[in-house]
């Protein structure tokens, strides 16, 4: 791909990420059929099947341990699965570009490199010329806006930037897919609060499927056009929950009838599935 | 009145108070003179010294010592890397390896004499040898316990093994490998100054030492005890300021 092409995907559909309809209004984008994990005698998935939608922003909730980063980390190849298919688009990860962000962007980032050289290691990975990556990563850099002395090396700065340098690092190399693990759990609330209206502006802007885990429900049905909600293992959809809520979503959003009410949907499916012994 | 500029000096203090106690006790005779000479006596005899025969023994010293740390380097960085990239291939050898690096090098002497002879490659061999498993040791270790969120980083951006190896486990092995090379180049001094005393030596600092105790030239022999402490710490603080500057992230 030359410097020319790159621009952040724009939804390939032309459909808008807002507000989408009951039921996919699209191809599914990831389609998981059949898997099963288990960790020694405990099983965490058993014949699970699930589809993503495209250029949604889907949150993943449920109880502590039910098996939410296991299921991204099977999605994005980080652990094997037992059994089961996981196809993009019919095709399989090895074929397609996806990002990753870690919950412990202190560990995840490379402190020997500055911030703009881990952003652009990825594209390294994909033998893009030295000239190219630089371009790429300022195009980027560029598009979001972000005002960051990029210079700097991680350990130089606070943790909401490192956590915008580890999603910048995922999103340079434009990814079909986005998986984050309770991308925001180890930041402060103001901290937090920030990074949840960055993120959405990424999501708006470039319109890349996301997955997220997310341990807190205010954030998970803020951020999303769909949650799933999860039971306890072995894992079942307890819910799939759309949010209708417009976007760019607000702080007025979080006192809207319609948003407050499905948030207590959803609470409601949690502590149901969390009293079931 | 800028108490944190001062602050710089305090370790003076405690190097004043040294020279104190000891110019009391010579000026007040509690001490046998010829055991303990007067710190005057005793830097006049390492400033003479320096410019003459002690400097020439302070320079072999450090080129043993060099040539045996950097010896031991070379063989076991890369070998501390590759047995460090595989926990299973670690585990099978670390055994043999703590129970080299248990051993005290001293006890190798008598073996590396039949193997070279009485000349410098002994002295260095073995003093190689002492820092090769201290080294070893600390980069593989450094290796395995690179972090594991940053292998899956790396891993999930589409690096290769190999590119893991060097890109990821080699820098992230780095803090720990200095801690060996400071480790391995103490040792390597001690193993050598050991044996510039006893195995058939004509010069370095252990030599001198050796050679003024005999001679009950005391200023001389704390002279070079003083050159050999001087030796030491500031071999430690060169690798201080190199890992200072090249790796940058240590301990952030
Ligand atoms: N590597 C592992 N070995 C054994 N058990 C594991 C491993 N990883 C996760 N588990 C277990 O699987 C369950 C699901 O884990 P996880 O997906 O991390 O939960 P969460 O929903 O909190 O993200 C938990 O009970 C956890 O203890
Ligand atoms: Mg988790």
């Amino acid at each position: 791909m030359t410097v020319a092409q790159h621009a952040l995907r724009p939804d390939p559909s032309g459909v808008p990420s807002t507000a989408p309809g009951v039921g996919f209004s699209k191809r599914p984008h990831v389609t998981i059929r059949g898997l099963s994990k288990r960790f020694d005698t405990a099983v965490i998935y058993d014949n699970f099947d699930l589809d993503i939608p495209r250029g949604e922003l889907i949150s993943v909730f449920g109880p502590n341990g039910c098996g939410k980063s296991t299921l991204i980390n099977m999605i994005a190849g980080l652990i094997p699965v037992d059994a089961g298919e996981i196809l993009f688009d019919g095709m399989r990860l090895d074929e397609i570009k996806f990002g990753y962000v870690f919950q412990n962007y202190r560990e995840a980032l490379f402190p020997w490199m500055r911030a703009f050289d881990n952003i652009a290691y990825p594209l390294k990975m994909m033998n893009v010329p030295a000239a190219e990556r630089k371009a790429r990563t300022e195009k980027l850099v560029a598009h979001l806006g972000v005002k960051i002395d990029l210079n700097l090396y991680p350990y130089k700065m606070s943790g909401g930037q490192q956590q915008l340098v580890s999603i910048m690092r995922a999103l340079v190399v434009e990814p079909e897919i986005l998986f984050l693990d309770e991308p925001f759990s180890a930041l402060d609330y103001e901290m937090t609060l920030f990074m949840r209206d960055q993120l959405q502006k990424l999501f708006m802007e470039s319109g890349t499927t996301m997955v997220l885990v997310s341990h807190d429900l205010e954030e998970a049905v803020y951020l999303a056009d769909r949650v799933l909600l999860l039971s306890r293992h072995p894992a079942r959809v307890a819910d799939f929950k759309v949010v209708r809520s417009a976007r760019p979503r607000t702080d007025a959003t979080l006192s809207d009838a319609d948003f407050v009410q499905t948030k207590a949907h959803c609470l409601d499916v949690f502590q149901r599935e969390v009293r079931r012994a | 009145m800028n108490t944190k500029r001062l602050e710089v000096f305090l370790p003076l203090i405690g190097v004043a108070g040294l020279v104190a106690i000891w110019s009391g006790a010579t000026f007040l005779k509690l001490v046998d003179p010829v055991l303990l000479p007067s710190p005057a006596s005793t830097f006049d005899a390492f400033w003479k010294g320096m410019d003459g025969r002690l400097g020439f023994d302070f320079a072999k010293t450090v080129y043993r010592t060099a040539m045996a740390t950097v010896i031991a380097a070379v063989i076991a960085i890369p070998l501390g890397i590759v047995l460090g990239a595989s926990e299973r291939v670690y585990r099978s050898l670390e055994f043999v390896i703590d129970f080299f690096r248990s051993t005290p090098a001293s006890a190798m002497f008598p073996l590396f004499l039949v193997l070279f002879g009485v000349g410098d490659e002994t002295k260095i061999s073995v003093a190689a040898f002492g820092a090769i498993l201290v080294i070893l040791f600390n980069v593989a270790y450094g290796v395995m316990n690179a972090r594991k969120t940053r292998l899956l980083a790396a891993k999930v951006m589409g690096a290769s093994r190999l590119r893991v190896l060097f890109d990821v486990m080699l820098l992230e092995s780095l803090p720990q490998t200095f801690v060996g090379l400071r480790n391995g180049v103490s040792l390597a001094l001690v193993i050598i100054v050991v044996a510039e005393m006893f195995i058939g030596s004509q010069d370095g600092l252990g030599h001198s030492v050796f050679e003024a105790q005999q001679l009950f030239d005391m200023p001389r022999m704390y002279a070079a005890i003083f050159a050999a402490g001087a030796l030491g710490y500031g071999l430690n603080l060169l690798f201080l300021l190199i890992e200072r500057r090249f790796v940058h992230w240590s301990g952030k």
